[in-house]
């Protein structure tokens, strides 16, 4: 399996219904796969930080097979906008 | 019912004495090297008393005094930064059957992890959110402990 930053956004965006996905491959950061993800989803509402990194954990559960490095973002649409006017 | 698992823990521990060697680490944290494989036992239970030996448990790579990896770096960062010098460390790089054990132990693919209390907290990001947001001092609280940056802030108040 070929884990890019493209097919990561594809799955997140598809299986978890998320409305804005950025991914960023930090692979030259630490010298093996690792990826650093932005994932704004509805399904985050009124969940706790853990749950929402075990629902994207969940998600990716191949992929993260192959991958080091893993630090994600999850916010909800509404953190999104505030971070944005930020 | 706290000191019926402290008892059964003490029981534990002798019965399993020749398999476990503690070696002390000069800045304080005692690292367990564990040498029995963790897959073919139920590691749920020496796992699961090693995170409740301490109120706060970290797995990361390397040591406190040096880690050798940038997010493990981050948890060690931030646990100073709060005054938090008194925790289990547990180098995952000594000991694969470990860094394995505790991925499958917490459902959680990476390392650093971190455990308040023998709870799961997560890992480096979200350790450096709670750590932003406040939730840290808050969690730090009601392990009993006082965090650091609260005087912090009181000295800056009373300029």
């Amino acid at each position: 399996m070929s884990i890019t930053a493209e097919s990561l956004r594809n799955k997140l965006t598809a299986e978890m219904g998320a409305v804005h996905v950025e991914v960023e491959d930090t692979t030259t950061d630490h010298c093996s796969t690792s990826f650093k993800v932005l994932i704004v989803c509805p399904q985050f509402e009124g969940k706790p930080l853990l749950q929402r990194h075990r629902m994207v954990n969940t998600c990716l559960a191949e992929e993260l097979k192959e991958i080091h490095a893993f630090e994600q973002k999850t916010l909800t649409p509404e953190q999104w906008e505030k971070q944005k006017a930020d | 019912m706290n000191h019926l698992f402290r008892l059964s823990a003490g029981l534990l521990r002798s019965g399993t004495a020749g398999l476990y060697r503690r070696r002390p680490v000069p800045e304080g944290h005692v690292s367990l090297v564990v040498a029995r494989l963790f897959s073919s036992e139920p590691e749920n239970s020496e796992l699961g008393q090693l995170i409740k030996k301490d109120k706060v448990v970290v797995f990361i790579k390397g040591t406190p005094a040096q880690p050798m990896c940038g997010f493990s770096n981050a948890v060690v960062q931030i646990l100073r930064m709060h005054g938090v010098d008194d925790y289990a460390s547990y180098n995952v790089l000594e000991d694969q059957d470990l860094r394995q054990g505790v991925k499958n132990f917490s459902n959680w693919p990476t390392i650093p992890q971190v455990y308040f209390n023998g709870e799961f907290v997560g890992g480096c990001d979200i350790l450096l959110q709670m750590h932003q947001n406040g939730d840290l001092v808050e969690e730090l609280k009601k392990l009993g402990i006082h965090s650091a940056l609260l005087d912090a802030n009181k000295d800056e108040q009373k300029k």
